[in-house]
């Protein structure tokens, strides 16, 4: 039982992560209906970003993860004012391609710039644990589940009560309606991306803190919230938490029991989970568990 | 009397002709010529980096059937390279089978796993497809890795498989008492492959089924509605693009590299190989056959032509420890992410389309259309 409690935890955990670098993915998706595959490169270079305000340049973790969140949602609106902006009313394929090449530069940017050595990104968390009966959970586990929470509860006061929210959601719903209404498209793709950026950072700093360092493996986390925002449905960020939660605990729970119940299936199946999962949610529900269904009109 | 213009297009016998003008026939003996002469020409270097930009062809004729005429995006088809790459290790290199025996068994094998993937496209659209490809990439890498007694594990495994039409060797090819270097050899037998695969394509592509494609990639309602069966043509295109794939990977494994190993197919650097492969048509050209090749030739030469001319280079270094900014690995990488924002801003349809309007401007000349 403590083995199960243990592995739910760390599966909750590792859930939230997902669900915060998704929630970047669904901000993206609802106002340009464009899935961004550049949010891992995002990620990236927001952890690499707050290890070099804390490490290099000795400032205060709290003040750090801020810069971090305000430099990486910088380089969201800049990527989108320069490049993405001409590419509105292209092929969605188009778009999509685009934000794979702005991955790749990231990507090797980060890894030119910081090299591909692990790094302490300097939290002040460390290792330490607190323990619940006899189950142990890691501080910076603790704090990645409320930063989620306290990012998802922002994300819904926002497109509930205010007015670029309300311009946003409109915006995914009709482009054109919204224009005519006198909505700027422009502002809410600015806003989009800056929005993705800074939750990307935080999502960065929330995988590679404590005992998990710093390397070019946090982008392999994006990846793997593709299949919770596929999961939860692309254009929901509750959704996305959900879908998160149910591939974290999943993940965690197929690397505690495999080895007993199923063990031909070979060592690692755990991180092939989350895609078979993905597969077989999509073949009965092709829009996720909470997302809006594609209308086809002849 | 006014004489007919030579681009005018009467009927519909000469819209389907494949070198129609005198200038297409004269680039068809160019290309010929080229085929023939090249090996003698050039440099070891040179062949080998042909024999790659071969491999790239052909799965990129592959991937342009799948991609640029019906439309649907895939993230796995190095999964399927892989497939094939495999396949090529256990049935040529384990078993001893005969190029002629293992190439179809690979083609074959390749071709079913993509009729295995084609129904769930027929469920799934644009985006959700390309992530869904993607999971493939993850779980066939599992499976690469643990299936050691035929892949080797995450050792991979060295590829000897038989390169040989009949008496014809092209590993160690003797023609008229000369003896040939290996990669003169494979250059002979790879671009020969390409020329087949991209004849077969074309005629797929300008025939009855190439256009129900086209209709589907336009409007899939539509296409349906004028009795384009969907179910048909989208697991039909998914397995002929993945057997062709594995063609490409066949030859990728037997004859480029002599070696496979998972984490070239699958995972992250799959990725990586999947989006060469967007590259290679979305530089060459979307929906053109021949953009499949050019766009090969530009993708597969310039990472080695960069690593080759590193050392005049001055912000590139080729090991970590030497001077420079960047390693020329991630240079390439990045320039790959830069042709491809650069060619999808300024010439969405790549070269191919340039091509064109050169031609359209001379053929117009002086007038602007």
């Amino acid at each position: 039982m403590t083995e199960f409690l243990q592995l739910m935890v760390s599966g909750v955990s590792l859930g939230f992560t997902y669900a915060l670098v998704a929630l970047g993915f669904v901000i993206i998706y609802k106002a340009t209906e464009v899935i961004n595959f550049s949010q891992g490169g995002l990620v990236m270079i927001g952890a690499y970003l707050v290890y070099n305000f804390t490490s290099t340049w000795g400032l205060p973790f709290a003040l750090s993860v801020v810069l971090g969140m305000l430099a990486t949602a910088g380089i969201g609106l800049i990527f989108e004012r320069i490049i993405l902006r001409r590419m509105v009313g292209a092929p969605v394929f188009a778009q999509v391609m685009i934000t794979i090449g702005l991955l790749f530069i990231l990507q090797n940017l980060v890894t030119a710039i910081w090299g591909p050595d692990p790094l302490n990104l300097g939290d002040p968390w460390g290792v330490s644990t607190v323990t619940f009966g006899e189950v142990v959970i890691q501080v910076r586990q603790l704090w990645g589940m409320g930063l989620t929470l306290f990012v998802l509860l922002l994300f819904f006061l926002f497109f509930r009560f205010t007015p670029l929210g309300l311009a946003m959601r409109a915006t995914a719903i009709d482009q054109e309606a919204a224009l005519a209404q006198g909505m700027s498209s422009k502002r809410v793709y600015m806003a989009a991306w800056g929005i993705a950026g800074a939750t990307a950072a935080l999502a960065g700093v929330s995988i590679a803190s404590g005992a998990a360092s710093l390397s070019p493996e946090v982008q392999f986390y994006a990846l793997l919230a593709f299949p919770a925002i596929i999961l939860g449905g692309i254009d929901s960020p509750l959704g996305a938490v959900i879908g998160g939660l149910v591939i974290g605990i999943t993940q965690s729970l197929t690397a505690g029991y495999i080895g007993d119940i199923a063990p031909w299936l070979g060592a690692g199946f755990e991180s092939v989970m989350p895609f078979v999962v993905m597969v077989l949610v999509l073949l009965v529900r092709p829009y996720g568990l909470f997302g809006t269904p594609e209308i086809k009109r002849v | 009397m006014a004489r007919r213009s030579p681009y005018l297009i009467t009927d519909y016998r000469s819209d389907l002709r494949l070198f129609g003008s005198n200038w297409k026939r004269f680039g068809l003996l160019l290309m010929v010529v080229a085929f023939i002469g090249a090996p003698l020409q050039l440099d070891n270097f040179w062949l080998g980096l042909l024999g790659l930009v071969a491999v790239y062809a052909i799965g990129g004729i592959g991937l342009n059937l799948l991609t640029g005429y019906a439309g649907q995006v895939s993230l796995g088809h190095a999964f399927f390279l892989g497939v094939g790459a495999y396949s090529a290790a256990w049935f040529g290199g384990q078993q001893g089978w005969p190029m002629l025996l293992w190439l179809p068994a690979a083609a074959l094998i390749g071709a079913a796993m993509g009729a295995l993937v084609g129904p769930i496209a027929l469920r799934l659209s644009g985006q959700y497809l390309a992530i869904v490809t993607l999971g493939l990439l993850f779980i066939g890498e599992h499976f690469m890795v643990q299936w050691k007694a035929v892949t080797g594990g995450t050792r991979g495994t060295s590829v000897n498989a038989d390169l040989a039409i009949g008496p014809v060797d092209f590993a160690n090819l003797e023609l008229f008492g000369i003896t040939f270097t290996r990669n003169q050899g494979l250059f002979w037998l790879l671009w020969g492959v390409v020329a087949l695969v991209a004849l077969m394509a074309k005629n797929i592509a300008r025939t009855r089924p190439g256009r129900a494609l086209q209709a589907i990639r336009d409007r899939d309602v539509a296409a349906e509605i004028i009795g384009v069966s969907l179910s048909r043509y989208k697991v039909a295109v998914f397995a002929l693009s993945s057997g062709i794939a594995a063609v490409a990977g066949g030859f990728y494994g037997a004859a480029v590299q002599q070696f496979v190993s998972p984490v070239e197919f699958g995972g992250i650097q799959g990725l990586v190989f999947s989006i060469t492969f967007i590259a290679v048509i979305i530089v060459g050209g979307m929906g053109t056959i021949s953009g499949g090749i050019v766009g090969a030739l530009v993708v597969g030469a310039l990472p080695r032509i960069t690593q080759r001319f590193a050392d005049y280079l001055p912000f590139l270094k080729s090991t970590p420890n030497d001077s420079g900014i960047i390693l020329v690995g991630q240079f390439n990488l990045m320039l790959f992410g830069a042709l491809i924002i650069v060619f999808l801003l300024a010439e969405p349809l790549g070269l191919a389309a340039l091509w064109r309007r050169i031609t359209t401007y001379f053929k117009a000349w002086p007038f602007s259309y």
